[in-house]
């Protein structure tokens, strides 16, 4: 009960890019097909995943017991930006096809905050091994969810007669606005 | 007289929110109100400058191989030291604005001055650039901030100009995205009839 209250809750009612705003480069950056929208959301959830266990790792069984947890941020983002390049050298050596897939927005997601937010928000709500691993996969599915949907939507906002000042970022983010309002509906489910 | 041009460009011509569309997550994530997106853009403005200096002083000493993990660590660094101030001196504010004070380094701001100035240029003007960049980063967070509490609780800096409540919606999430949203089609707008 209590991981589908985590499922739940990271999916929909604190959504990580239209209510705590994480990952907003690559939600404006990469939603203009929906193709690669799914691509990137993909390439989300295989890293958050990853780098969610190692920073649970690093945490409690290296900070910790030295008692230099104020290195988190430090610590944090270095391995995490060697995990991503790491998990690319290997993907390319292991499977091109997934490497073809999934290679190119690779080594963007080392700056896609969502990442490092997800680390250190998991330390800070003090959550075990497991729940850490669902919370980083709802996550980077509920991610992977709004950028579908808004991809869904800029396809289609192509077509439209937009008043100039409104065109490309502007209108986008008022989309992602009322986006954001659809998803508040959610609010009272947990 | 130099110095002066790059201290001044980064305020409007390139400023890093309305202009470059930089540093979107704490943009729209801290701007609940006035005081929260000023002290979000004086703590970035803090890092920024500081690294810049820094980058600049080391940039002969570091391999150009390892440049970038290097003022990775340098940034992370000065984030550290100003996580451990405002956690001491201001620990309200460091409470409001939360994981997005760690996350500066992640800021594509700061990555991308040092890369694209400050490992070019020598200490004075990068710090100017650094001074600049993050003066426009303020300014803008101060001004979202700002229109959002105007609109979302009829109050300003936290004094209450009017006794009803105010449009609630703008202090919550989608309300950032709106207010951003149409704050850049103004710029848009000014911007055009400029030229």
């Amino acid at each position: 009960m209590e991981y589908i209250l985590i499922i739940i809750g990271a999916i929909f009612v604190n959504n990580v890019v239209l209510a705590q705003f994480l990952g907003i480069c690559p939600f404006l950056g990469v939603s203009n097909k929906v193709s690669t929208a799914i691509g990137m959301g993909a390439a989300v959830i295989f890293v958050l995943t990853i780098a969610s266990i190692a920073a649970y790792m690093l945490q409690y069984y290296i900070l910790v017991p030295l008692g230099i947890e104020f290195m988190q941020t430090i610590v944090f983002i270095l391995v995490i930006a060697a995990l991503v390049q790491m998990v690319e050298i290997i993907i390319k050596k292991i499977s091109p096809s997934l490497y073809q897939a999934l290679g190119v927005f690779l080594p963007l997601i080392t700056t896609n905050c969502a990442v490092l937010g997800v680390a250190i928000l998991l330390i800070q709500k003090r959550l075990i091994l497991l729940e850490s691993i669902t919370y980083a996969v709802a996550t980077a599915a509920g991610f992977m969810l709004a950028l579908v949907l808004f991809a869904g939507i800029r396809e289609r906002l192509e077509l439209e007669d937009v008043p100039n000042e409104l065109k490309g970022v502007p209108i986008a983010l008022v989309t992602a606005g009322i986006l954001a309002m659809a998803f508040m509906g959610f609010s009272g489910l947990v | 007289m130099k110095n002066i041009e790059i201290f001044t460009r980064g305020i409007i011509r390139q400023n890093p929110v309305f202009v470059l569309l930089l540093g979107m997550c704490p943009t729209l994530g801290t701007t609940t109100s006035a005081i929260n997106g000023m002290g979000m853009g004086v703590a970035t403005m803090f890092v920024l400058t500081m690294s810049n200096i820094a980058i600049s002083l080391i940039k002969n000493l570091v391999p150009g191989k390892v440049r970038i993990p290097a003022y990775i660590v340098v940034i992370a660094s000065f984030v550290t030291v100003l996580q451990l101030v405002m956690e001491a001196y201001v620990p309200e504010l460091y409470n409001t604005l939360g994981v997005f004070i760690p996350l500066i380094v992640v800021n594509c701001i700061i990555l991308g001055r040092a890369e694209a100035f400050a490992s070019k240029n020598n200490v004075m003007s990068s710090t100017m650039d650094g001074l600049g960049i993050g003066i426009g980063f303020t300014l803008s967070l101060t001004v979202l901030g700002a229109v959002r509490e105007i609109l979302g609780t009829y109050s300003i800096f936290g004094f209450k100009f009017a006794d009803t409540d105010g449009i609630l919606i703008f202090v919550l999430a989608p309300g950032a995205f709106i207010a951003l949203a149409y704050l850049l089609a103004l710029f848009n707008k000014f911007k055009a009839k400029l030229k």
